[in-house]
C-alpha cells in the first residue's frame, strides 16, 4: 500500500540500525509515549536493532488504558437505566470496578461499538424515543473529530445525544512524568498523529525547559529507526530541539482548522488519568454552551471506584515498571482474563508484551 | 487508537469523501481539511481525514533514506 510498504524496506531498515550504532556512544532511554508506536516497535523487532546501551520505554499513550474506571462505571450504571451507549470497540473488554461493557452487553443492555463518532449521530437520529451516550476517549487525534459530532450534533438540533468525555491531552501528560522525576530519560519519540493535529508547538518546553530532545514520528519501521537516529544525533551533538520526522503528514502548526473545532467546543482542563492521577491542564472539557450535551450531568447512582490491588498498569504506563515486573502478568492477567487496562488494549503495552515479548 | 490510515481520494462530495485504502472503498468525513481533492491521499482516522499526505515530503524522505543506505 503506498505510503506504507516503502516505509518497511528491510535494506534500508538494516543501514538505519547501522547508522544509529555507529552514532550512539552512551547508554541512554528513549521514551515512545505512543501505544501504536508501542506495537510497531514489537511488531518489526525494532528492540532487537538497536544498540545494547539503548533502552526503550513504554509511555502513557492508550487513550484506552487511561481512560478512569469512574468513566466507564458511570457508562455502565447509564446502560443499566435503558440509555443506549455507544462506544469504540477497544472499551468493551475494559474492566470497571466490576463489570465491563462487554458483561452488560450480554446482560442485554444496548451497547453498539463504532468507527466514529458521526455514527453515535445516526444510532441518535434512528432512536428517537432513547437517549444515545456516546464515550468520547481519545486523544488530540480524536478529539477534533468528537468536536465536529458535537457540532453537528447542535445544527442538526438531535436532542437525544450527549456525550461522556474522557479525552486527554498528551503534552502535559509529558510534563508531568518530566516532573515527577520518577525516571531517567533522555529523549522522547513522539506521538505521529497526536502531532498532525496539535503540530510542534505544545512540545517546545520538553527542549527548552528539559533541555531534552524529541522528534514527531511516523509508525513504520522506517519511520521509528529514522526518528530514533534523529534523537541520538541529538543527544551525542548535545542540541535538544524538537524534530519532526513524520514530515509526509506533520506540519509544524498541526492542523489549525481542527485545532479550531476542538477549541469551540471544548477548554483545557484537569483530568484524570487511570493508574496515574489527576494531571492539571490534561483533559479537554465542555465549554459552557455546549454542557447540555455533557452526559457527566445525568443523575445516577454510580458504584464506587475499584481497583485491583495488584494491578501494575498505573506505573507501567509510566514507564516505571514493565509487565515483566508485575506478578499478576501471564499468570491471573492475560488478554482471555485482563485485570488491569494494559491487558486489554490492542495497544496497551502489557498486550504488546503478552504478545510479543520472548525471554 | 491513534492509528491513521493513508488512503487515496476517489470521489467528493459535499463534506463526504470515496477513498480507496488498499483496494477498499470507504466513506470519511473531509470536515477537518476541506481544501483536498480527488486523487489526494489522506490520512484516515475514526472515519475522518485529519490531514492530507505531503507526497513530496515522503519522496524526500525516502530519498534521503536511499542516499544513507547506499553511502
Amino acid at each position: 500500500m503506498k505510503f506504507i510498504d516503502e516505509f518497511r524496506d528491510r535494506e534500508i531498515a538494516r543501514a538505519l540500525a547501522l547508522r544509529i550504532r555507529e552514532t550512539s556512544t552512551r547508554p541512554v532511554q528513549l521514551m515512545e509515549v505512543c501505544g501504536t508506536h508501542t506495537v510497531s516497535i514489537f511488531r518489526h523487532g525494532i528492540r532487537g536493532m538497536l544498540p545494547e546501551q539503548m533502552k526503550l520505554l513504554s509511555g502513557p499513550g492508550c487513550p484506552v488504558c487511561v481512560t478512569p474506571n469512574h468513566d466507564i462505571d458511570l457508562a455502565i450504571a447509564l446502560s443499566r437505566q435503558g440509555l443506549i451507549i455507544a462506544t469504540f470497540g477497544d472499551m468493551m473488554r475494559v474492566p470497571g470496578s466490576t463489570s465491563s461493557f462487554q458483561k452488560e452487553k450480554a446482560e442485554g443492555r444496548d451497547i453498539r461499538i463504532v468507527s466514529s463518532a458521526l455514527e453515535a449521530l445516526k444510532i441518535a437520529t434512528e432512536n428517537p424515543a432513547k437517549q444515545v451516550v456516546f464515550l468520547a476517549i481519545g486523544f488530540e487525534t480524536t478529539s477534533p473529530t468528537v468536536a465536529v459530532a458535537i457540532l453537528k450534533t447542535r445544527a442538526e438540533r438531535i436532542g437525544n445525544l450527549f456525550f461522556l468525555n474522557s479525552q486527554k491531552r498528551v503534552p502535559p501528560a509529558i510534563r508531568a512524568l518530566l516532573e515527577s522525576r520518577q525516571l531517567k530519560i533522555d529523549g522522547f519519540i513522539l506521538p505521529g498523529h497526536v502531532s498532525v493535529i496539535i503540530g510542534e508547538g505544545p512540545y517546545q518546553f520538553i527542549s527548552q525547559e528539559f533541555g531534552l530532545p524529541a522528534v514527531i514520528t511516523g509508525f513504520e519501521p522506517l519511520d521509528i529507526l529514522q526518528g530514533i537516529w534523529m534523537l541520538a544525533k541529538q543527544i551525542e551533538e548535545n542540541r535538544p530541539s524538537i524534530e519532526i520526522q513524520y514530515r509526509r503528514a506533520v506540519r509544524p502548526e498541526g492542523n489549525p482548522l481542527a485545532m479550531s473545532r476542538i477549541y469551540e467546543v471544548f477548554e483545557n482542563g484537569g483530568a484524570l488519568w487511570r493508574g496515574i492521577g489527576g494531571i492539571p491542564d490534561s483533559g479537554y472539557l465542555f465549554r459552557k454552551p455546549f454542557g447540555e450535551m455533557d452526559a457527566g450531568n445525568f443523575h445516577v447512582q454510580v458504584e464506587p471506584t475499584a481497583e485491583h490491588p495488584g494491578c501494575l498498569c498505573g506505573e507501567v504506563l509510566q514507564g516505571i515498571k514493565t509487565p515483566l515486573d508485575c506478578r499478576l502478568f501471564q499468570t491471573v492477567c492475560h488478554p482471555e482474563n485482563p485485570i488491569g487496562p494494559c491487558m486489554v488494549s490492542l495497544e496497551g503495552t502489557c498486550f504488546t508484551y503478552y504478545k510479543f515479548h520472548q525471554p | 487508537m491513534c492509528l491513521g490510515i493513508p488512503g487515496k481520494i476517489v470521489e467528493i462530495d459535499r463534506n463526504m469523501a470515496r477513498v480507496d485504502v488498499g483496494g477498499l472503498l470507504r466513506n470519511v468525513a473531509i470536515d477537518l481539511c476541506p481544501e483536498v481533492s480527488v486523487g489526494d491521499y489522506v490520512l484516515i482516522h475514526t472515519g475522518f481525514a485529519i490531514q492530507q499526505i505531503d507526497e513530496e515530503a515522503a519522496e524526500e524522505t525516502l530519498e534521503l533514506l536511499r542516499q544513507m543506505a547506499e553511502a
